[in-house]
Formats: C-alpha cells, sequence, structure tokens
C-alpha cells in the first residue's frame, strides 16, 4: 500500500523529530483518524542498514551537525565541538539507545518540595504527579514490551550482570536485577526475542529493541493519517499577527527550503534542537524565541549525574556478549541527604567495544597505564551511573553569536557546569562502584568521566507558572495555543531514571490532549 | 528508502571529534583505509617508521606486531596525499621528536634504546597540536583492527552469527564462586 503524502498546503499536525516523542505522539495521533506529518532531520536508515561496528555506526546515524561546547564539563574539554550522543535519523534515538525503561518515583515529581531549596539550583516542581502519569505509563510499557511488566519475563542475566549481582549482593544491596528493559525476552508484537547481539548501541538487528523506527512509525503510516518526511530539517515555526503558529519551515538536503502549512506544530527534536528551533523562531511578537516570554526556552539543561566504573578481574568476563545494559542495582536511587547530596541514582551493567573502550574509556590519556587497561579488555566488567543532576539556569542552550550551520541559522552552543550535588553524587557513585567491584576480586577499578551526554532534559520545561518555564502539563506552551514540546526537554527535573519511557508516556496523554482540543476547537 | 549495502571492507569514514581530537581546531578528522605502504611512500621511509615506533610507544602492547601499528598509521596515507598540510604536521612533528632525542640521548628517535628514554621525548612534546592529533587519531585507528580485536579478546560483529544466546553470553561463573 503507497504510504500517505500529504500536500504542503494541508493544514496538519506537524511534528518535527520521529524519536520517542515524535514518534509515538505521530502514531497515537494518526491511531485517532487526526492527519500527520512528521519531519525528521535525519535520513531513514532500515534495520538493513545497521551494522555491528561502532565507529562506521557513529557516523552513519548519530547527530554530526557542529555544536559548540562551554562551561566547566569535561565533555567541552574532551570533545568540544560533542555535546551529546543522539541519533539524526527516522526513530531519533530510540534506533541507539539501551532499552531501560524505568518510571520516575513519586518524590521526583517534586524535587523541590522534597529536596527544598538548593542553592544555585533552578528546583521546582512538575505540575503533574505520578499519579497523573500512571495509566500512561501503563500504556507505555505495554506498547514497548517492557521486561518485568505485564507478563514479560526479564531478560537473562549475561557475564556483565553476573558480576554486578555477585557485587551487589556482597554489598548487601536488595534491588537488583535485569532491569525493565523494552527489549522482548520473548516473540511479541511481531518482534522476535533478544538473541543477545551485543550491539544495541549500533541500532538492534533483531528488532527486539524498541524504536518508533520499526515500531510507531509503520503502524501510523499503514493507517493512512501519518507521513514521515526525512530529510526534512526545522529551521524556523512561522506564527500570525494573533500568534498562533501556522507552519513550518524546513531544508531539505540539497538546500532548498519548503513550508509546511500546520494546524498545530510539536516540537520533538531532543533537548538541544528544539530550543535551538524555538529560539531561531524569534520575530517581532516573540523577540526572545518564540513560546519565550519566560526566558527559560534553552534554560535548565540537564544531563543526568553520569560517570562509569570498569573493574579488570583475574578471569573473563567477555562483557560485550549480550546487551550492552544487561541489569541494574536500584538501592542508590533513594533520595537520602544523609549521603550527603539530594536525589539518586541507580547502577546500570554497561559494556562498549574495543574501539568505543579505548576513545571513552578516559579520554586524552597515553602510555602502559591506558595500554594495561586495554588489554584486561576481556576481563573486564563495567556499569554506568544515572543519577538526578540539578537544573541550573546558566546551564543552557544558546544560539552561537557567529558561526551558522549549512542553512544559515546560527548553530547551538551548550553550556554546563556541574553542581555541588552533581559532583558529591558521583564521587558517592563512584566509590560505590569500585567498593561492589572489589568485594569480588577486582584487581584494578578505572572511573571513567561522563561521555558526550546521551540524555539530554530541561531545556523546555514543564511549569505551573508561566515564568517558570515553557510548557503547561501537557507540554502545551504557555505562550501560543497551537505550539507543543513533546521531547525530553520537557522535564521539569531529571530524577534518576533514564527517560525515555517518561517521554513515551508524556507523549500518550499528550495526543489524547491535543485529538480532545481539536475536537472542540480549543486548540 | 534504505540507503545503499555497505560493502564489508571498511570505507573511509568520518568520525566526529568524539576521542579523537585534542588541538583546538576540533576538525572531522576522515580515516581512509588504512595503508601501510602508501603511507611510507607518502610520508617517506624514515618519517613512516619513526611514527610507527612513536605509535607503539604512545599505546604499548608488548603482543602486538609491528604491523598493527604500521596499519594504525597507515590511515594516513590518503590524507597526508591530499593535504600538505598534515604531511608537514608529521613530517615535522618526526623531525621535533629526532631533534630532542638526539640532544637528551645522541640518537634518532627511533634508535633510542628504552621505552623510558622515549617516552621522555614524547612527554616534552605531549602539548603539541602533532601529538595531540597523532594520539587523538590513533586512539582510533589502532583499536579499529580486527585483528587488534582478536588480540585483546573482542570477537566483533555477532548478528550474522546469531549473537551471543548460543555463544556464551552468561558461560562464566566464576564470580558466584567469591
Amino acid at each position: 500500500m503507497a504510504k500517505k503524502k500529504f500536500d504542503l498546503n494541508d493544514e496538519v499536525v506537524v511534528i518535527i523529530g520521529s524519536g520517542a516523542g515524535g514518534g509515538t505522539l505521530g502514531n497515537e495521533l494518526a491511531q485517532k483518524g487526526i492527519d500527520v506529518i512528521i519531519l525528521e532531520a535525519g535520513k531513514r536508515h532500515e534495520i538493513n542498514d545497521f551494522e555491528n561496528d561502532e565507529w562506521p555506526m557513529f557516523s552513519k546515524i548519530s547527530w554530526l551537525d557542529k555544536r559548540t561546547t562551554s562551561g566547566t564539563w569535561r565533555v567541552s574539554k574532551d570533545f568540544p565541538n560533542l555535546p551529546a550522543w543522539i541519533v539524526k535519523a527516522v526513530g531519533g534515538s530510540t534506533v541507539h539507545w539501551a532499552g531501560a525503561s524505568l518510571r520516575f518515583q513519586e518524590h521526583e515529581f517534586k524535587a523541590r518540595t522534597n529536596y527544598g531549596e538548593v542553592k544555585g539550583a533552578n528546583l521546582i516542581d512538575w505540575p503533574i504527579t505520578l499519579n497523573d502519569l500512571a495509566p500512561y505509563y501503563a500504556r507505555a510499557e505495554d506498547k514497548m514490551g517492557t521486561t518485568g511488566t505485564n507478563g514479560i519475563p526479564r531478560l537473562p542475566g549475561n557475564n556483565n550482570y553476573k558480576v554486578l549481582a555477585a557485587g551487589a549482593k556482597k554489598m548487601g544491596y536488595k534491588r537488583f536485577h535485569t532491569g525493565n528493559m523494552s527489549i522482548n525476552s520473548q516473540s511479541r508484537d511481531g518482534r522476535g526475542a533478544c538473541q543477545q547481539i551485543g550491539f544495541c548501541f549500533q541500532g538492534c538487528k533483531s528488532g527486539a529493541k524498541w524504536s518508533t523506527l520499526y515500531t510507531e512509525i509503520p503502524k501510523g503510516e499503514k493507517t493512512g493519517h501519518l507521513e514521515v518526511r526525512s530529510d526534512a530539517q526545522a529551521l524556523k515555526i512561522e506564527h500570525d499577527a494573533s500568534g498562533k503558529v501556522t507552519g513550518v519551515l524546513y531544508g531539505d538536503s540539497k538546500g532548498n527550503r519548503h513550508f509546511q502549512k500546520a494546524k498545530v506544530v510539536c516540537v520533538a527534536g531532543n533537548s538541544i534542537e528544539s530550543p535551538r528551533l524555538l529560539l531561531n523562531s524569534a520575530s517581532t511578537l516573540f523577540p526572545n524565541g518564540l513560546a519565550n516570554s519566560s526566558g527559560q526556552v534553552g534554560k535548565n539543561y540537564m544531563r543526568h549525574m553520569t560517570g562509569s566504573v570498569y573493574a579488570t578481574f583475574e578471569n573473563p568476563v567477555h562483557m560485550f556478549r549480550g546487551t550492552t545494559m544487561a541489569g541494574i542495582v536500584q538501592d542508590e536511587s533513594r533520595h537520602d541527604p544523609k549521603r550527603g547530596f539530594v536525589g539518586g541514582y541507580e547502577m546500570e551493567t554497561l559494556s562498549l567495544g574495543v574501539p568505543f573502550m579505548a576513545a571513552f574509556l578516559d579520554p586524552g590519556t597515553w602510555g602502559r597505564d591506558f595500554s594495561d587497561a586495554m588489554d584486561a579488555y576481556d576481563n573486564m566488567a563495567g556499569m554506568w551511573l544515572v543519577g538526578e543532576d540539578m537544573p541550573q539556569e546558566k546551564n543552557r542552550i544558546t544560539l552561537h553569536a557567529t558561526e551558522k550551520d549549512q542553512f544559515g541559522l546560527p548553530i547551538p552552543n551548550v553550556e554546563f557546569s556541574d553542581h555541588e550535588n552533581d559532583i558529591a553524587m558521583r564521587n558517592h557513585g563512584f566509590k560505590q562502584g569500585k567498593a561492589l567491584y572489589e568485594s569480588i576480586g577486582a584487581k584494578r577499578v578505572i572511573y571513567t568521566p561522563p561521555y558526550p551526554s546521551t540524555h539530554n532534559l530541561g531545556t523546555n520545561r514543564m511549569s505551573a507558572k508561566a515564568s517558570d518555564g515553557v510548557v503547561n502539563k501537557w507540554g502545551q506552551t504557555h505562550d501560543v495555543k497551537n505550539l507543543f514540546v513533546s521531547d525530553g526537554s520537557q522535564f521539569t527535573s531529571g530524577a534518576a531514571e533514564n527517560p525515555t519511557l517518561t517521554i513515551v508516556a508524556l507523549a500518550i496523554r499528550q495526543a489524547e490532549y491535543i485529538a480532545k482540543g481539536l475536537n472542540n476547537k480549543s486548540i | 528508502m534504505n540507503s545503499p549495502q555497505q560493502p564489508k571492507r571498511r570505507q573511509f569514514f568520518k568520525i566526529a571529534s568524539a576521542g579523537t581530537v585534542a588541538s583546538a581546531s576540533g576538525t572531522i578528522p576522515m580515516l581512509f583505509m588504512p595503508n601501510a605502504a602508501l603511507a611510507e611512500e607518502v610520508l617517506g621511509s624514515d618519517v613512516f617508521k619513526t611514527l610507527t615506533k612513536i605509535a607503539r610507544d604512545i599505546f604499548p602492547h608488548d603482543r602486538f606486531e609491528d604491523d598493527l601499528y604500521a596499519n594504525a598509521v597507515g590511515v594516513y596515507a590518503d590524507q597526508a596525499k591530499a593535504d600538505a598540510g598534515l604531511k608537514k604536521m608529521l613530517v615535522d612533528g618526526v623531525t621535533e621528536a629526532n631533534q630532542i632525542a638526539t640532544k637528551k640521548f645522541g640518537k634518532a628517535y627511533a634508535e633510542v634504546g628504552t621505552e623510558k628514554e622515549r617516552l621522555e621525548v614524547l612527554n616534552s612534546m605531549v602539548k603539541t597540536p602533532f601529538f595531540g592529533k597523532l594520539r587523538g587519531d590513533l586512539v582510533v585507528s589502532l583499536y579499529n583492527q580486527p585483528a587488534v580485536w582478536a588480540k585483546l579478546g573482542y570477537q566483533g560483529p555477532s548478528a550474522d552469527k546469531g549473537g551471543y544466546l548460543h555463544r556464551g553470553f552468561d558461560d562464566q561463573n566464576w564470580m558466584e564462586k567469591i
């Protein structure tokens, strides 16, 4: 059946981005009979195009358009033009994510109330509660096939997990398992079971891992109400004299510009491009950027407290065999200020292949100290810490003063510096990770600094008061009724959990709200 | 729409600044097919051999044969041929290394007897754009070789072999006996 193609003059819902937010929203609306175009900046690579090869896939699907960085974060020193490792392709970062699908905890929706005033942090509460989101979390877990929910068995533990579990036991940890993963442990939803291929970050060649690329998008396309236009990079959102958005100007890979009319626009380009687009859409009516009367667009950029701990042992681990993220210890995700910081963190296994390990284990280092670690690669186990970092106004996406992209638009600068709380939390996580691995005989433990950010959040955040954020509890911008934000840039706080499940849950809920609003003409 | 099939052998690919650049320019290095023979031709035998020695000293693995380091440097073949500035940087960098080595130890870099001594030479060049570029490119080109993977126990692509579900993904039990 031929895929639906809309005309530029069709006033449809236009979604910018095809990832966890945009892809899900597009399908949910299409299922309700609403016409949608998804504009995706990247190309359409299918499972066939995935390669079990780290660097070639990195260059094939990563967002590599030039970005600059500033602030004291080490990423700015080691990778000055790579603040984030995210995907520029149909499916967005759901193509290369690890699959971790955790709900936020109740207290994390009320960060300001529970953590109190944290100096230098721009904490506020979400305008929604866990209760509000719970039914949508349930639908998201069912949609994505999350193990540990819906009667879906958890995945079996690989060697890397077995090391983590053995250490967790010695540490007296109680909450460890192979994770709530949106990776089929048995055939489900027309997709096969996990083959433990070990190249999750390079696109799942078995399709066991959920990605909008081969789930939401084809399902939406089948309704005849969804068109996905790839190679379509949104440049500017236009609005009329009354302040309602009217459509999206976008450029294709030949450099040609097109204007797609829209009755509603939903921005889901991840937390660097989404605020950038709003800032680049400034006008006389919106001199500081579209929907930016609060000045908060681009601000409060969060990337999670992260860091890795790798340990080498006397015996082989072959950690590369199997899922990249193969298990989790959740005990430290609680809020317990006695540890010296607010918020908590998850400890999740992680594995990298030799090529990436060499590049990211300890960027810039060389000599025997480094090569000895690489020599022990096959005896290495590893974990990644994911913790709640503090929103700070000064951590922000801004338009570069002089540098322009291929379309003549200012490129984004990503400024970030750790908050004291982030540092205290990371140090705690490093220590606990080391202790865990040493409890079962680790010979050497290496602390790895945060990678270019794979979790990018908060830059168009939800707020109850319009002056505190960019969108309301539906992801609808405070300033413009028919403009929405549908990705992780909505997040008011980062919580200790990986963001994808929450992005999907919010998108399902937002689709209901948009459909209702279109029906009763309030949007 | 699918993009064309990738041939099995490695084509040139763009690599963003991830782990490969310490220099301020932040350029995206292009790493072409490693071609040690061509690199030796383009750079000259002495320069090529010294770069190979420097490569081993930067990432010393005693069980790696010289070939692996020659291939790592070999990625400069096409690049140095096309880019006179790059060629000059590499040639001048080797010249400087030789000068420092001669001053300290009376020998050209590749002739200096011990790793410890050669490291003294490299340590004095650590802040140079030459060293930064070399280290940044080598961390990719050295460890991107299937022959290196085999030495380190990394088994590489697995989807075409059915993944690791039946090939030992959970075959270790020592951790449960501690």
